[in-house]
């Protein structure tokens, strides 16, 4: 590869983010522009290194074109692995700033800005490299076609990286627009779009130029993802910026327009970023490991398109009791309930997926994440719509409970399905007999498993004590309790939390070393787990 | 499983385990198995939109061009809100209603009324004092611990009505309290400030340096007597504290002390009769009152 225009293209933009740095309406503006230029400065020395000067005829043409394109792949499941520690440190790091205030660091580390860098760390970096990888992986095994694009999909990682890298300084700086999960300004969501898009040429091409006659539903999950996220991300981001060189920027929408179009938009981040795209990535995986056929094919096409047509009504739910009209508030909580089915679809699926291979869930760890993950999925999507009824939402709003609705969505269902695919993808990628260890999978399913349930556990309690505590009136009618006390009653959950956390990280860590040895060619010497050697004797 | 593609009638081979047939696809090797969907699944699905639709028709959600739908049931978020406040209007009205047009001393008087006023009080309180006083009125350094017998301007239920009603330093109100320690930076020498400061700490009975503390007490009957009092012990009229108890409003030690005396910091305590109304100010005194100090 000879990456010349590239290596322009990099140092061009390089000079650009300088330009951009002198001539700053803002010194925040400045900052994140400085950040820009040595990133983009940095790579530029990376690739000139990487220039090849030898004639264009010489280098080997055509000759993987025939092959997948997983280098891309593979750097994709590294990058996963990579933001899932440092969105897991993050959470742990913010969950002991709840707990001890006085671990706020001012101001580049105190909870305000370290919350969106947690967030964002585990949905965009961590799930979203996920996302990428695998539906590159996916889409061109089931399609039986190279990626379209050629170099694209690396323009798509690198690019998606600068993203990550650009919003997370960005939070650490003061940069936001206070719109939750979608805090990055303007500049950011304007790159963002641009490799979406590209992301969105890679897929499709994909898809379009496929050797099977029919599209495989994991791809009909992803297009939707990515199909929906490029609509809500522009939509929910329209803004007009104060000045072209500053950070400042202000919404297209205002007062309760503007916060429905934000809930609009951060319920469908859940539901086709964390819902859509996941279930492409079960769709695939679970039978792939499990080597038994999707369950049944008419569930899936009834619950795909039931599942996207609800979903994208029920963001109201958010703003229940607000000024939000009434009316909007109704049919946000109805699509609610009937979301219900439409998402238990996948998770009858991918159980039943499992019929005839059961006992791999006893003998086989990875396997049993991808299970354990589907039974998240459904316990949060039963939980989602539950909250969303008015009554409920009325107990459970502003509390912990929707902390530990989310993580037990995050960590139990997203997180355990992409620890699943990665387990199952990394030896496949580097050609590898098998993964360094299947006893430390088994010790990071524990941890994890029981560090959501420490987690989910805490804050349900907690959530509900919050509720109770903030509603408690006394038999004359008067308030029981000040805020700071009910506050203070959460603290000892707000530990526990914190330690489920960390058993989570844990697990995170050991996944880590396994997948860093399996790419190094290395295979521990363990005993097999009980149950995958036959356990009675033969009788002599 | 070549040339599977028999999209019209989806039927394949048979999966030997489950013994359905499948759909006659292949992925890279993922087959799908024909199987309907769960019974149990569409008729919860079926139930879920027949209940929408119903609670759809019961409760405001079709938007028209200038309002929406009203729902059978005539409900509003904004309705219910009124109607639940109007109810907890109602069931203390007969009460509120007595202690507005009591006096402070008749509540002191009147076991129920007392009782009902401290109650009010207490969640008052919670919502608005608690951010400075702590939600068990012991203050922090700045803000007085309101449980004690320690009063700057007066532990009288009149006087607390006073404070509480008017505020402290709050711009606008003509009667608020107002209190003036002047700065004594330029007046004293640092060491004539230290020698003070070690004799206001000396008459809380804990020993300070004699040479220190002796030269002090002049100084404190020339500088501060005025207002503090010979004896130290304070003036509720002009909002001088007691520095004779051994509780320290901005702060404990001579070190403290000697700043307050440097570069005196002020309070400040917002007026809550116009933000509150008088019946919640009163029942705030009574609670205040009844804390413990009460006069």
């Amino acid at each position: 590869m000879k990456y010349t225009t590239e290596t322009i293209m990099l140092g061009a933009g390089a000079f650009l983010a300088l330009l951009a740095a002198a001539f700053a309406q803002d010194s925040l503006f400045q900052s994140h522009m400085w950040v820009l230029f040595f990133v983009l400065l940095a790579s530029t020395v990376v690739m000139v290194r990487r220039v090849s000067f030898a004639p264009a005829a010489r280098l080997p043409k055509s000759v993987v074109e025939s092959e997948y394109f997983d280098e891309v792949i593979r750097y994709g499941v590294i990058a996963t692995v990579f933001w899932a520690i440092v969105g897991f440190l993050v959470g742990v790091v913010v969950a002991m700033q709840l707990s001890y205030p006085g671990l706020n660091i001012e101001p580049f580390f105190n909870f305000g800005r370290l919350r969106p860098l947690h967030t964002s760390g585990v949905i965009f970096a961590f799930c979203g490299n996920a996302l990428l990888a695998t539906s590159f992986y996916v889409v061109q095994r089931t399609s039986r076609a190279r990626l379209f694009g050629g170099n694209l999909a690396w323009f798509v990682f690198w690019g998606y990286q600068l993203f990550i890298v650009m919003a997370a300084t960005g939070y650490l700086l003061g940069i936001t627009q206070g719109r939750e999960y979608a805090e990055p300004e303007w500049y950011v969501d304007i790159w963002l779009t641009i490799v979406w898009v590209a992301y969105l040429a890679v897929f499709l091409g994909t898809i379009l130029k496929r050797k099977e006659p029919h599209i495989y539903v994991a791809n009909w999950f992803y297009l939707a993802f990515i199909v929906t996220i490029a609509m809500l991300h522009i939509v929910n981001n329209l803004a007009i910026p104060v000045s072209f060189l500053g950070v400042k920027s202000y919404s297209a929408f205002s007062g309760v327009q503007d916060a429905l179009t934000q809930w609009w938009y951060g319920h469908n981040a859940v539901g086709f970023f964390l819902t859509a795209g996941f279930l492409g990535m079960m769709y695939y995986f679970i039978p792939k490991q499990a080597g038994r056929p999707v369950y049944s094919y008419r569930l899936s096409i009834i619950h795909f398109w039931a599942l996207i047509f609800m979903y994208i009504w029920a963001g109201p739910h958010h703003l229940h009791y607000t000024a939000l009209p009434d009316w909007a508030q109704t049919l946000g909580m109805v699509f609610s309930i009937m979301l219900w089915m439409p998402s238990w679809g996948g998770m009858i699926n991918g159980l039943m997926t499992l019929q005839g291979a059961w006992d791999k869930v006893r003998t086989d760890p990875i396997i049993r994440m991808m299970v354990i993950a589907v039974a998240f999925y459904g316990m949060a999507t039963f939980e989602g719509p539950m909250m969303s009824i008015k009554s409920v939402n009325s107990l459970s709003h502003y509390t912990d409970w929707t902390i530990g609705h989310v993580h037990s969505g995050a960590l139990g269902w997203n997180g355990m399905i992409t620890f699943g695919a990665i387990y199952y993808l990394t030896p496949r990628l580097w050609n590898r007999t098998g993964l360094y260890s299947l006893r430390m999978v088994n010790w990071h399913f524990w941890l994890a498993t029981l560090g959501i349930v420490v987690y989910a556990a805490a804050m349900w309690v907690s959530g509900i004590q919050q509720g109770l505590m903030w509603r408690e009136y006394d038999d004359q009618g008067f308030l029981v309790y000040s805020f700071a006390e009910t506050v203070a009653a959460l603290h000892p959950y707000y530990l526990l939390r914190a330690v489920g956390g960390l058993m989570f990280l844990a697990g995170g860590l050991i996944m880590a070393y396994n997948v860093f040895m399996t790419i190094l060619g290395h295979q521990r010497n363990e005993a097999p787990i009980a149950g995958t050697s036959p356990a009675l004797q033969p009788a002599e | 499983m070549t040339d599977k593609h028999i999209s019209n009638t989806h039927t394949g081979p048979i999966d030997d385990i489950s013994g359905v047939t499948t759909t006659g696809h292949e992925w890279d090797g993922i087959r799908e198995l024909n199987n309907p969907m769960p019974r149990w699944w569409v008729w919860t699905l079926y139930a879920t939109i027949v209940w929408a639709i119903g609670y759809c028709i019961a409760y405001p959600s079709i938007p028209l061009i200038r309002d929406s739908t009203k729902g059978l049931l005539g409900y509003s978020t904004r309705g219910e809100l009124k109607t639940e406040q109007n109810a907890a209007t109602q069931a203390q009205t007969a009460m509120a209603d007595r202690i507005a047009s009591a006096s402070l001393q008749d509540i002191l008087a009147n076991p129920e009324l007392s009782q009902f006023a401290i109650a009010a009080g207490s969640s008052a309180f919670k919502v608005n004092c608690a951010q400075c006083h702590g939600s068990g009125a012991a203050g922090s350094p700045g803000f007085p611990n309101l449980n004690d017998n320690d009063w700057v301007w007066g532990g009288s239920v009149d006087d607390i009505f006073q404070t509480v009603a008017h505020g402290i330093r709050h711009p606008g109100d003509d009667e608020t309290r107002f209190s003036e320690m002047p700065s004594f930076a330029e007046g004293l020498q640092p060491l004539e400030i230290r020698q003070t400061a070690a004799y206001v700490v000396s008459l809380t009975g804990t020993p300070r340096d004699p040479a220190m503390a002796e030269p002090g007490k002049a100084l404190f009957e020339a500088n501060c007597a005025a207002c503090h009092g010979e004896n130290a012990t304070g003036n509720r009229e002009l909002g001088a504290p007691n520095l004779a108890d051994a509780i320290w409003l901005k702060g404990e030690g001579e070190d403290a002390v000697a700043a307050q005396i440097r570069t005196p910091r002020h309070g400040v305590m917002p007026a809550w009769l116009p933000r509150l109304g008088e019946t919640t100010v009163k029942e705030l005194a009574v609670f205040v009152h009844s804390l413990g100090g009460g006069e």
